[in-house]
């Protein structure tokens, strides 16, 4: 293969402002800059966008009241009757996934979300978050949760060790789901930009086809956020109502 | 075998994960088209779930497509 591929540079984390506080590496990376960018973001629409209070809102208002209304709606639907103190957490979550999918489509910025421990600890927060609920909720009888209902005695000893697996796979497969799909997506637009590079002419064909994937980057990318949001409100349902 | 044959040929392999995802958004998007048709009113309804279940199914085969770019450039 005579093309020099680099597709994987993007994700470098690299120290901006390099900080050691006894042993620990805290330093300010592009990573860290990136995440306070969207949290710039996040907070200046909503509190710019809110901050007038017009009856019929202008165009930044809609968008945060838009995006208000969706999450609203969604852990209305999707978490049950009781899930509206944890609305706050969802949206806030939904909002940083998408901002930090968006931003990292911008050319040369870098995807916080396609950071495997960032995906992580979001999940974690998620997944330790909702057990807790659940114990305070329900006290040992959440674990009811594992026991499926209506099923006979043989047939328990098999479906409980897949339960609990089930259960335990969750921050796993929620966190690695954005981080694939991120990283997927991010190095295939890289590879083929990597390609038009060094056919030539013919690069109109490498550079359509990332116009392409750019789009369907663009649904990824809030279609991930949504996901990750859903199935945060679905891991909640659970854990306030049991099945 | 050398090491970079094998890679290329593990790379290769691991694409195969994408026909899941392949049959997996077939299979989600002509559930919708069939149910919209025969229901029209239901639609706004099935749709969410519909995207929900293009999501989840489109990640299992980039889970795949990871793990060849990760044979591919990073070992």
């Amino acid at each position: 293969m005579a093309l020099e591929l680099h597709p994987l540079e993007q994700f470098k984390v690299e120290p901006l402002i390099p900080l050691h506080i006894g042993g620990l590496d805290v330093s300010y990376t592009n990573a860290s800059l990136f995440m306070t960018i969207a949290v710039v973001l996040i907070t200046a629409l909503l509190v710019l966008g809110t901050k007038r209070g017009a009856l019929v809102p202008g165009r930044w208002q809609s968008v945060a009241e838009m995006s208000y209304e969706f999450v609203a709606d969604m852990v209305d639907t999707n978490a049950g009757h009781g899930a509206e103190p944890y609305f706050p957490f969802v949206f806030t979550l939904f909002m940083f996934v998408l901002f930090s999918n968006f931003l990292g489509l911008i050319p040369y910025s870098f995807t916080v979300t396609s950071q495997i421990i960032v995906t992580f600890a979001l999940a974690a927060a998620v997944f330790i978050g909702v057990t807790i609920i659940g114990f305070i909720k329900h006290g040992a009888h959440f674990l009811r949760l594992f026991v499926p209902e209506g099923v006979p005695m043989v047939l328990l000893l098999l479906l409980v060790p897949i339960e609990i697996l089930s259960y335990f796979i969750r921050p796993f497969t929620l966190s690695i789901r954005l981080f694939a799909n991120m990283l997927a997506g991010h190095t295939m637009l890289a590879i083929f930009g990597g390609f038009a590079a060094s056919v030539g002419l013919l690069a109109i064909l490498p550079v359509a086809l990332d116009v392409a994937i750019l789009a369907l980057e663009v649904l990824v990318a809030a279609l991930q956020a949504y996901v990750f949001a859903i199935l945060t409100c679905l891991y909640l349902r659970d854990a306030l109502h049991l099945h | 075998m050398d090491l970079a044959s094998a890679k290329m040929i593990g790379a290769g392999l691991a694409c195969i994960a994408l026909v899941g995802a392949g049959v997996g958004i077939g299979n989600v998007f002509a559930s919708l088209i069939s149910a919209v048709a025969r229901n029209p009113a239901a639609q706004p309804q099935v749709q969410p779930f519909a995207f929900l279940g293009f999501a989840l199914a489109e990640a299992t085969g980039l889970f795949g497509l990871a793990i060849a770019f990760l044979i591919l450039f990073v070992f």
